[in-house]
């Protein structure tokens, strides 16, 4: 018998290693030290004149940049080494002021046929390349009674509304307890409140004349899931400030936030922007007749340069926002709705009652630092202080009295809703938010992982390949053609999935490379014993051979999948990054154990008649 | 190399020892756990790491009496990778300001450089710890069903009884030694898992093999001439595994020293487990022919018979 591969399966094997190498290729390309430049908000252009700025400022401090090229309103340039990189970072910050943000970035180098396809360079964690992380914690325990809080206050006013008497609306242990004034009230009351409120749980004891409102296990996950989300965007938003390049913001577990931020060296200056807070303030617009000194003049945030002038009386503050979203009103224009609490919509509807027709403005003020360079002493000196930037996100007319819950409506578009709504949401209060753990790690140190691990990983495929050679002579070669073809297909499988590489990462490729060559073991080892201890022909040796290890490497490598499965839904960073790269290596090294050998022992050995294989 | 194949070691007649052996360095693990349990890194007790570079070498007592002299408590020093590199961990709360309250009191400037200071948390620690300790358990939970799938329970029960024996000797290993336990740890623990299940499954393949085609001899002289059969195949594997590991170890740099530490440790006793503890378990089970009996029609089973 003959071993033949029909021309489909060899075709489509190489197909596969391919496309393979050319998602693994762009990983052969240095990145570039480079520079980022943005405008500090949307709305600041970045374009050829800031282009020419930087490139006399460039000339200036002596350094020659390998490249400057714009792309979608941000400023690239490259340069030749990390050290004129940092350098440069200082030079153009200096250069441009506050309204440009000059960020650390590596530029990949990528040729564009490459792009086009869409292969990228791996991703690498942390620990190879230097930065902060930071684990935060909501506090939850707060999110849940704010959220009592808002009812409770909601309660109060609608029962004085209704004219329904209550003696106290107390936050208790989770619940909301409302002590009427009378028992047969409890039932008007109860329905008048249920029509509000549908995601409570009432419960009555009429003894106490108690009306217990309840969150269900659902609807505080949903009010949990709210507070992590409100600082998602809270702290997307301030990372975003940082002008860090790939910073990654992600929930973790139910009530964590991970924010890892590449390339980010000061932890304190970092801290500070994402424990940084926002406010907002509500506030009418001045009229022509006011006093000058009751009127504040406030640029709006999206349109620079353009100003307006708000009374310096506060009606309300973000404090007393309790929710603002999307929604549509019923031409299906765009809309914000926003909720106040109690205390919130009694200060609205006493402040918009006498002024319908007026307009007003809503304020999104942010604390922040910013660091100036002062001489003192003749001594250059870094100092930072603290200012509050205040400008207008909404300017609108007042249509009838408003209470706690009212709409701005008039915006342009969904999206320009979406983000007042994100803003609206960012200056309220959130959930407080903790640092529970925070890492930096040196570049430097990155640089000596990543080192060691790729020359562990030399040293080991090394060390595999010569015994390989050594015991399986021809056979080796095959299994060492597969292993480099499996290193190829991992990696190509690792960048073109945007997965992270981190060091337990590198561990695992080790750790498939070694049992990779497993399948290869068990595959040889029997045809050797088909060979020799039953005496079958060669070609058909090789028939069992792969036959019956097929059903062996399947078996072992499902339960090690499992495991590695198992590992990736349960664990986090370390635990998750090694099981990624182990289940996929599991995957590439299937095919290229098998397949791959199989179709250059068939090339080899399959087309001709054979006494002796040498194996 | 034909006349390596020609191996038939009479594996069985030394489980007795095996099974002594076995035991008596599980009794030292458990016993080890339970007296002085493992030496938590700072991944899961919590506290503060600082690392170090000296331009040169410094003398690690003198350290300690300078950080002792300073007022510190409970903490460790330790040489990180070479002889200028230390890491000072502490057991103290983390403020931004530790690393460098370290740094100066240890040196200028000039002499000693901060490579980073990082708070672990143990609450984190605590979290971690019991999501690795579920993972555990739901891994085993899914290979004992896929494996009485595929096979049948009596292998179930030998793989994962197997397995605990070698998951239990590795946590000892920590244990007794006083090596740090730390995440890269239990990564590696988890890798252990896979990799002993590997090598155990192999083994069981061709056992069920064996009691399903060769007609003559009892279960002991079956599981005998099985691992006879995978000799090799386990010893080529966990060598060149070993290799790999090796490298790791020694070239791989301080931050997953541990972690190659427990895979080789995991390894060996891995392979050890799948020649002797897996398959005298199933004699223990009284595993026979009839557990792995085909339901097939008459004559399909002679497709596999021997002449």
């Amino acid at each position: 018998m003959l071993n033949r591969y029909p021309l489909w399966k060899n075709l489509l094997i190489l197909l596969v290693i391919a496309v393979g190498i050319i998602y693994a290729l762009p990983n052969l390309f240095p990145e570039d030290p480079a520079v980022q430049i943005t405008g500090s908000r949307g709305a600041i252009e970045v374009g050829s004149s800031q282009q020419n700025r930087v490139e006399r400022a460039l000339e200036a401090g002596g350094i020659t940049p390998k490249a400057v090229s714009q792309e979608n309103s941000t400023l690239l340039v490259r340069f030749n080494h990390a050290d004129e990189q940092i350098r440069a970072k200082d030079l153009l910050q200096a250069a441009l002021g506050d309204d440009y943000v000059v960020a650390l970035n590596q530029a990949p180098t990528t040729p564009e046929w490459l792009k086009s396809v869409g292969a990228r360079s791996v991703n690498l964690g942390l620990d190879l390349r230097g930065g902060v992380h930071f684990l935060m914690e909501v506090d939850m325990q707060a999110a849940l009674e704010q959220q009592l809080n808002v009812t409770a206050s909601e309660i109060r006013t609608t029962l004085r509304e209704e004219r329904l008497r209550y003696r106290q609306v107390s936050v208790e242990d989770g619940q909301v307890r409302v002590l009427m004034a009378s028992q047969d009230l409890l039932d008007p009351a109860q329905s008048r409140l249920m029509s509000d409120l549908s995601e409570y749980q009432f419960t009555q004891e009429p003894e106490a004349r108690l009306l217990v409102l309840s969150l269900d296990e659902h609807a505080v996950r949903e009010v949990e899931d709210y507070a992590v989300d409100q600082n998602l965007t809270t702290l997307r938003n301030r990372v975003n400030e940082l002008g860090v390049a790939e910073p990654l913001v992600q929930r973790s577990g139910r009530d964590r936030i991970v924010v890892e931020l590449p390339g980010v060296q000061d932890t304190a200056a970092a801290k500070r922007v994402l424990g940084a807070t926002a406010n907002l303030e509500f506030r009418l617009e001045a009229k022509r007749s006011a006093d000058p000194l009751d009127v504040e003049e406030f640029e709006y945030r999206d349109r620079p340069g353009r100003t307006a002038e708000l009374e310096r009386n506060i009606i309300t503050t973000g404090n007393n926002v309790a929710n603002a979203s999307v929604g549509f009103d019923e031409n299906n224009n765009p809309q914000v709705d926003i909720r106040l609490n109690g205390q919130g919509g009694r200060l609205m509807s006493q402040a918009t009652a006498p002024n319908v027709g007026r307009r007003m403005g809503v304020l999104f003020i942010e604390h922040k630092t910013r660091t100036k360079v002062v001489r003192e002493d003749g001594e250059r000196v870094e100092v930072r202080e603290p200012y509050t930037e205040r400008s207008i996100i909404s300017l609108a007319t007042i249509q009838s009295q408003l209470g706690s819950s009212f709409r701005i409506t008039g915006i342009g578009n969904t999206q320009e809703a979406s983000e007042l709504a994100l803003l609206m949401r960012a200056g309220a209060l959130a959930a407080p938010i903790y640092f529970v753990e925070e890492r930096t790690i040196g570049p430097s140190l990155g640089e000596k992982n990543i080192e060691r691990g790729i020359l562990s990983i030399q040293i080991g495929l090394a060390l595999v390949v010569l015994f390989m050679l050594a015991w399986y002579r021809t056979f080796g070669i095959f299994a060492c053609v597969a292993l480099t073809t499996n290193l190829v297909l991992l990696v190509a499988l690792l960048s073109a999935l945007g997965a992270t590489l981190t060091l337990p990462g590198i561990a695992g490729i080790v750790l498939t490379l070694g049992m990779a060559v497993d399948a290869n073991v068990l595959i040889n080892a029997r045809i050797k014993e088909e060979i020799y201890h039953r005496g079958v022909s060669p070609q058909a040796a090789i028939n069992t051979g792969y036959e019956k290890a097929f059903a062996t490497i399947l078996d072992a490598n499902i339960t090690t999948f499992l495991v590695a499965i198992i590992l990736f839904s349960v664990g986090t960073g370390p635990v998750k990054g090694f099981a990624v790269t182990l289940s996929l290596g599991l995957l590439t090294s299937m095919f290229t154990a098998i397949a791959v050998t199989r179709m250059q022992v068939n090339w080899v050995y399959g087309k001709r008649h054979i006494q002796r294989l040498p194996i | 190399m034909s006349k390596l194949l020609n191996i038939n070691i009479d594996f069985m007649r030394a489980r007795r020892l095996a099974f002594i052996l076995s035991a008596v360095l599980l009794l030292a693990s458990v016993g080890s756990l339970a007296t002085q349990g493992l030496k938590l890194g700072l991944d899961f007790t919590g506290g503060t790491l600082v690392e170090l570079h000296y331009q040169e070498a410094p003398d690690l007592p003198q350290v300690r009496d300078q950080l002792e002299a300073a007022g510190y408590e409970n903490f460790v020093v330790q040489n990180y990778g070479s002889s200028q590199d230390i890491l000072v961990r502490l057991s103290q709360g983390f403020s931004p300001q530790v690393g460098e309250e370290v740094r100066s009191l240890l040196g200028d400037e000039n002499s000693v450089e901060l490579r980073r200071a990082e708070f672990v948390g143990a609450q984190v620690g605590e979290e971690l710890r019991d999501q690795g300790g579920l993972g555990m358990l739901v891994s085993l939970l899914c290979v004992m069903v896929y494996v009485a799938f595929r096979f049948q329970y009596k292998f179930a029960l030998g793989s994962v009884l197997a397995l605990g024996h070698d998951v239990l000797l590795l946590l000892g290993f920590f244990s007794i030694l006083r090596i740090d336990f730390d995440l890269t740890v239990l990564a590696a623990l988890l890798a252990v898992i896979g990799y002993s299940l590997n090598d155990t499954i192999v083994v069981y393949d061709r056992i069920r093999e064996n009691f399903r085609t060769v007609r003559e001899g009892g279960p002991m002289k079956l599981i005998n001439l099985s691992i006879n059969q995978t000799l090799i195949r386990t010893t080529i594997t966990s060598l060149t595994t070993l290799l790999v590991l090796f490298s790791l170890l020694i070239f791989g740099g301080e931050m997953i020293h541990n972690f190659a530490l427990a895979l080789i440790v995991g390894v060996l006793v891995g392979t050890y487990s799948s020649i002797y503890i897996a398959g005298t378990l199933l004699l223990s089970l009284k595993v026979s022919r009839e557990d792995l009996a085909l339901p097939v029609k008459e004559g399909v089973l002679e497709e596999d018979g021997r002449p």
